[in-house]
């Protein structure tokens, strides 16, 4: 939930990340109170991005104040002892810089982009509100109003998104993938400033964050930066996280959800494991996953568009989706709407055929081959975005993984073979860890009102 | 090319960019007659094409939708091959190619590797689907079907559906009210044939241009020109856009949605792109709506009172007049109310204009942060595209941050007041709290 108008939920989820395999050197240093700062040369333009990651986001919540990270990051823009509300903006926008901020299932991050020698100001303004946030009671009632419109933007009126976040609630039972990022309506209604305080206390320290630039900049001198801003800042004592391991799933599971549309929508998901849920000799299953959303939704050569929207036009549209990158279990997503003529049952009926066909026969040489060259050329068009550098690197560093990570991708994907891609689909693929959701539309008569709000809990305020 | 349009916010330091001069565009005609722009960026082996044409959809006619079909069927199948042998090809070697159209043009990207032997694949196999479209019928009905569904998902959407009633009301029987991806009677009315001579009419050089910014030398560029339109017949320049008229008075329609928010654009056409007024637009809009978080529209409606996510206002410079749009979505209950905050505000800047602090910070912001929007190959190809298509200068990246700060307070007065009138601006509200007042206001 970024704090305005782009939405990197679905891009961190649904497109497979992809690195450099000859990127430019990467600096690291840690300093005395814990920040991890990671520097990566970019000399093409005179600007620079800078991140600030905190190891916080909707999973580290619990039931009850679901939403209080993202609504914490609309709080960082309200000012701090130093800065009045709005002050952050207005200073990097002087600049000519952008500033804004994203929350996801795994982090919280703020980020600059902005002219390089302006950079300090970018460190001196974050650093002030690591440790140093106002949150007053005013500016967040208001705010509070704020992030429930942007939850009516997003989900309460898409009947699409509506049915992510159902289905997200029904494939996971005690895992904590299973709340929205924005979080419950009625979650955000209850939450107070003093749930704030505490969240803000425990989290955003400098030894719960990584601080990365990427740009036009001399490492050395990031490094002196750092030190001199956020090196005052005292560190927390960061608790350990409890495990609330995902229970087993012991069968499928199947949902409905009905809302005013125009076309039916499907979305299923199979449990699967992440780079950071496997031992080091079983890492390769999260690549061999990788390659294998490249087979079903790599570009137009990929079989979900060549089968099921080309060949058989079962299918208006249909996707599928992995990210080895997230920090815990996570799932392989299939999600699609029929063409015209065919309902959901054809569709279903058919994605589940393209899994059964991977589990029967190994890919073609051919296939395997494209998805690797893909992979190899992406890893240089994402060098073309500082910002998309800057993020891979505080995602891997946020979810424990370290950025190191990004310089092995192109490798290991190419180690991937046919019999690996096979193996992953027979044993992770399967029914019994299958969650279907299905959109039924209601109809959305012309001229009609919506129904009245339905009490406590609603979407509706006041 | 509404894509490249420009929310950007940025700025700083005149001085430091100063010293930064903007990237050399190099342009020249093929034989054939076609427009190339060029930047030569070394750092990365990759390159971005793209050839745009004045085909988009304003030259649909009566049949809606027309140009956005015809480029969507594109890379469906060409000379000797049909979709499945294009996907492979392209992706095979990596390249990425798509197509897509505005109001104004009609384009196709192609991002390749700098590699020969995959460079060459790629420009082969998109000269073909520039050139020899096979538009066959199989590939004609799935995708005017796939169509037809999109269609019908956008009623989905108050939101979009409040996009599309604005532009009918600001532009009536203009080329410019219908959307680019057309309507579901005018879809389902569509034959094959239409593509065809779409085609053969508008997909020609002289009314082509192409874009290359990338690792190739301007020999190579050049080449890739050439390799990409040698094949297209020369044609003739698409024949201008009808001028637009200005609305008479102001109207407001209320068009009820079960949704939970109501979605308002306000707003009327205004500027062509060239227009010398629209430095003036642009830094005044800068501080009405445009800025983010600093903008008055966004200070009122979403820091001060909490009533909307997104709140903005915005120029659209097009061939013709595009449009000065502001908008919001918010709680049903309290459309009424954040519509008549979103009014006041534009009435009282117009009585008043910017404050010399303000006027500075934005100015500060544009000129100072104007690098950030083509600091990447990808951007910078959009740009390139944008200058080229709308016939701007080629320095116009060097130009564009001296004229902003060239920009005073009586200017952006004088240029709002020019070409802005809220007597004859069109609104529309869509959502729940759409309610006709019965007042007689509606329609």
């Amino acid at each position: 939930m970024i704090r305005r108008f782009l939405c990197f939920l679905w891009l961190v989820l649904l497109l497979p990340l992809a690195a450099c395999a000859t990127a430019p050197k990467v600096h690291e240093y840690r300093l005395d109170n814990g920040l991890k700062v990671v520097v990566k040369e970019d000399h093409r333009a005179p600007v620079a991005v800078s991140q600030v990651w905190y190891k916080v986001g909707s999973s580290y919540e619990h039931d009850g104040i679901t939403g209080i990270s993202h609504m914490l990051e609309h709080m960082m823009f309200k000012g701090t002892e130093k800065h009045g509300p709005g002050e952050f903006s207005r200073i990097i926008a002087e600049l000519g810089g952008r500033e804004n901020a994203f929350t996801g299932t795994d982090y919280t991050a703020y980020f600059e982009t902005l002219e390089k020698s302006r950079l300090p100001v970018a460190f001196e303004l974050e650093a002030d509100r690591m440790r140093h946030l106002k949150l007053d009671e005013k500016e967040f009632a208001k705010e509070k109003q704020v992030v429930l419109e942007e939850r009516r933007m997003r989900t309460d009126d898409q009947p699409r998104a509506k049915t992510y976040e159902h289905f997200m609630a029904v494939a996971f039972t005690n895992g904590p993938y299973r709340n929205p990022v924005i979080g419950w309506p009625a979650d955000i209604e209850a939450l107070t400033v003093a749930d704030l305080r505490q969240w803000y206390r425990q989290w955003y320290a400098p030894n719960n964050a990584t601080l990365v630039v990427v740009g036009d900049v001399d490492p050395e001198r990031i490094l002196t930066w750092a030190k001199k801003w956020f090196g005052p800042l005292e560190p927390s004592e960061i608790p350990p996280l409890k495990p609330r391991t995902e229970v087993e799933q012991r069968g499928e599971r199947r949902l409905t959800v009905k809302v005013p549309a125009k076309l039916p929508y499907l979305l299923m998901g199979y449990k699967v494991p992440v780079l950071a849920s496997l031992p080091e000799d079983r890492q390769w299953e999260a690549y061999a996953l990788t390659v294998l959303a490249g087979v079903l939704d790599g570009g137009e050569s990929a079989r979900l568009a060549t089968h099921l929207v080309r060949g058989r036009q079962i299918a208006a549209a249909a996707g599928a989706g992995y990210d080895l990158y997230d920090r815990l279990p996570t799932l392989f997503l299939f999600n699609g709407t029929p063409a015209q003529g065919h309902d959901l049952d054809e569709l279903e009926q058919a994605l589940r055929q393209e899994v059964k066909r991977l589990q029967e026969e190994p890919v073609s040489a051919g296939e395997l081959e494209r998805v690797k060259t893909q992979v190899t050329a992406e890893a240089v068009y994402e060098r073309d975005s500082m910002f998309y550098q800057a993020m891979q690197i505080g995602l891997l560093e946020t979810n424990g993984l370290g950025w190191r990570r990004l310089d092995e991708y192109v490798d290991r994907i190419q180690q991937i073979t046919a019999a690996q891609v096979q193996e992953v689909a027979r044993k992770y693929l399967t029914a019994d860890h299958l969650t279907v959701a299905r959109l039924q539309p209601l109809p959305i008569k012309a001229g009609q009102r919506p129904p009245a709000p339905a009490g406590l809990g609603g979407n509706h305020v006041r | 090319m509404s894509v490249k349009a420009c929310f950007a916010l940025f700025v700083g330091l005149v001085l430091a960019f100063d010293v930064w001069a903007g990237p050399k565009i190099q342009s020249w005609r093929t034989e054939n007659g076609v427009k190339v722009y060029y930047v030569h960026t070394p750092e990365l082996p990759l390159v971005d094409v793209q050839v745009v044409f004045a085909a988009g959809s304003a030259w649909d006619g009566d049949r809606f939708g027309l140009a956005h079909l015809t480029s969507a069927l594109l890379d469906t199948g060409a000379g000797r091959w049909d979709a499945d042998a294009i996907a492979q090809r392209l992706e095979n070697v990596g390249a990425q190619l798509s197509t897509g159209v505005s109001r104004d043009s009609a384009w196709l990207d192609l991002r390749s590797l700098t590699a020969a032997d995959k460079l060459d694949v790629a420009l082969e196999t998109a000269a073909e689907i520039l050139a020899h479209p096979r538009f066959a019928r199989a590939d004609f009905e799935r995708e005017r079907k796939r169509l037809l569904l999109a269609l019908k998902q956008r009623e989905e959407s108050p939101g979009q559906l409040a996009a599309m009633r604005f532009y009918q009301m600001i532009y009536g029987d203009h080329p410019y009210a219908h959307p680019s991806e057309g309507e579901i009677d005018t879809v389902k009315a569509m034959r094959r044939q239409d593509l065809e001579d779409f085609h053969r009419r508008y997909y020609v050089a002289r009314n082509a241009l192409v874009v290359v910014v990338g690792a190739v030398s301007r020999t190579e560029a050049d080449r890739i020109a050439r390799r990409l339109t040698d094949a297209l017949p020369q044609g003739e320049p698409a024949a201008p856009i009808p001028p637009v008229p200005a609305p008479q008075h102001a109207r407001t329609e209320r068009k009820p949605f079960p949704s939970a928010q109501t979605h308002i654009y306000t707003g009327m056409p205004v500027i062509r792109r060239g227009d010398p007024d629209y430095y003036a637009l642009y830094v005044g809009n800068h501080i009405l709506g445009g800025g983010g978080f600093t903008s008055r529209i966004v200070k009122e409606v979403r820091e001060k009172r909490g009533l909307s996510y997104s709140a903005y206002s915005y120029f659209v410079p097009l061939k013709e007049k595009g449009p000065f749009v502001a908008g919001l979505q918010t709680r049903n209950d309290a459309a009424e109310s954040a519509l008549e905050v979103l009014r006041r505000t534009i009435d009282r800047y117009l009585a008043e204009g910017p404050t010399e602090t303000e006027l500075e910070a934005a100015k500060k912001n544009i000129t100072g942060g104007f690098v950030l929007r083509y600091d990447s190959n990808a951007k910078l190809a959009d740009y390139v595209a944008m200058i080229g298509f709308y016939g701007l200068p080629l320095d116009y990246l060097d130009r564009f941050p001296r004229e902003v700060a060239r920009v005073d307070r009586t200017a952006v007065v004088e240029a709002f007041r020019r070409h802005l009138d809220p007597d004859r601006f069109q609104t529309v509200l869509v959502g729940g709290g759409a309610v006709s007042r019965g007042d007689g206001e509606k329609q």
